[in-house]
């Protein structure tokens, strides 16, 4: 298990490889559909968030209010990547993102992007809303909660060890490429 | 209130924070057959602790907690009216309760009102029987793996599939490859051959309420289902599609008459997170006992 703490050097993204499993701690900042076509279409970042050497989750949490107001994460577990796809690549270049915890992939862009500029592609295991949540320690802020709603707000968490697999790394390299390369010959045998 | 929310409440508890028996041992079974020191191995060991954690904090196992589908059987004269009623008042309760995410949107508006009550949400699906049983079935299906099913029209010129056994064998076997990654595997095909598009989608999630160590009493679709197993697993998809010995962990199939001008196959795809129950119900609407 390889660990990796925000805010992360373009050294150490460059020393990663696909297949490597990672163990994520310090800030990350979740964003799904609304914040990054904001962002692609020239929006701008509350000066709190600074994405620059930091992480992007693509995660709609299940967020409940305490009665101090402060927020207590219950799920969250990480949302299908490639919706993202046509807007990965220019946020990561824009905000000098060093890695995107998702599940599923992003495609051919994004690949590109991390090459560029140093990046890599971290897979959450999907659907393991439990396991997730307690590696949120805290949810220091919310941003852009009135305008997008919770699941689609910007929650800036701090975890602790966060399992994820890298899965698109700066090299080129992609699992979900290979997987599916592999495993469709595999089935042209069996026909 | 009465009996019956009560215990509809309680099977959408126990359907979302648990999963069956036979599901809990498969994945077991699959994590003990991966490769040692494998992602794919600590991939199906994270998804065993939160397993435990979901049943222990009886939260949802997943933050989806998916399409919301009844189906009761029930003898003649059993008031329908009044059990969807009360169906819909506990899915809201058991929302508020945390069981539930709000999770169903207005298709027009794109509103959520957070009931997780609206046009064909909950389904509720009657069946009458000669017995004077009731008993209520549940899947919780998420939407990752919903989308990855697929309905295929034979003959498939791209795949060559003709209209025969074969030519399902290999639609069934495209439908895993194109899902790999997306549904959250390993997973669990319900499979319908046959039918219109309506009724091939909704007999092959029918096919879920089928054990996953069941046999199919028909020998030719039993076949089927152990080839498609033992097929897809051999393909390296593996768990989350990160390679790996376990691409599915069950594949149910049955078959409706088509039309002669029509051969639908049609393919539900279900992730590891495979939430069904079920109950029997006494006379007052208590659960009297658990189906899986
Ligand atoms: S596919 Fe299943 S496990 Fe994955 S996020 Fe959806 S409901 Fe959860």
């Amino acid at each position: 298990m390889i660990s990796l703490t925000t805010p992360i050097t373009e050294q150490k993204i460059r020393s990663l490889k696909v297949g490597d499993p990672v163990s994520i701690s310090g800030i990350v900042f979740t964003g799904r559909d609304a914040v990054h076509k904001y962002l692609h279409e020239g929006g701008a970042l509350p000066p709190q968030v600074n994405l620059r050497d930091g992480i992007i989750y693509h995660c709609g949490p299940v967020m409940m209010k305490e009665v101090d107001g402060s927020w207590r994460c219950t799920a969250a577990g990480p949302t299908t990547s490639i919706r993202e796809e046509p807007y990965q690549g220019d946020i990561i270049h824009k905000f000098g993102v060093r890695g995107v915890i998702g599940k599923g992939g992003l495609g051919e862009k994004t690949l590109a992007a991390c090459k560029a500029d140093g990046c890599v592609y971290l897979h959450a295991i999907g659907g393991a809303a439990q396991v997730l949540a307690e590696c949120v320690k805290k949810v220091r802020a919310v941003y852009f909660l009135e305008e997008f709603g919770s699941p689609e707000a910007i929650w800036e968490l701090q975890v602790e060890n966060f399992p994820a697999v890298v899965t698109m790394d700066s090299h080129g390299g992609s699992l979900h490429k290979e997987v599916f390369a592999a495993s469709a010959a595999e089935l042209a045998k069996r026909l | 209130m009465n009996a019956l929310n009560d215990s509809l409440i309680e099977l959408i508890r126990r359907t979302s924070v648990e999963l069956p028996d036979d599901v809990n041992q498969a994945l077991i079974r699959s994590l003990e057959n991966e490769k040692k020191g494998t992602i794919a191995e600590s991939a199906l060991k994270i998804i065993d602790q939160n397993i435990v954690l979901a049943k222990r904090k009886s939260q949802p196992i997943c933050q989806d907690t998916g399409s919301i589908l009844f189906y009761v059987d029930c003898p003649v004269g059993f008031d329908q009216i009044h059990f969807e009623e009360t169906a819909r008042v506990a899915v809201t309760e058991a929302t508020k309760k945390g069981y539930l995410r709000q999770n169903s949107v207005d298709s027009l508006t794109g509103k959520n009102d957070g009931t997780n009550v609206g046009p064909g949400a909950p389904t509720v699906h009657f069946h009458q029987h000669r017995s004077p049983e009731v008993s209520v079935r549940l899947a919780l299906k998420g939407g990752g793996c919903e989308n990855v099913g697929a309905q295929y029209s034979l003959p498939n010129e791209k795949l060559h599939a003709n209209r025969d056994l074969d030519g399902c064998r290999k639609v069934i076997l495209d439908a895993v490859l194109q899902a790999q990654g997306k549904g959250c595997g390993p997973g669990i095909l319900g499979v319908c051959i046959g039918g219109d598009r309506a009724t091939g989608y909704e007999f092959s999630k029918q096919q879920f309420f089928r054990k996953l160590d069941d046999r199919n009493p028909n020998a030719e679709l039993d076949a089927l289902e152990q080839d498609i197993l033992k097929t897809a697993n051999e393909l390296g998809i593996g768990p989350m599609g990160f390679g790996g010995k376990t691409t599915l962990l069950g594949v149910k199939a049955t078959a409706a008459n088509r039309l002669p001008a029509s051969f639908f196959v049609s393919i539900s795809y279900m992730c590891w997170a495979y939430r069904r129950q079920g109950v029997r119900l006494g006379g007052a609407g208590e659960i009297t006992s658990w189906l899986y």
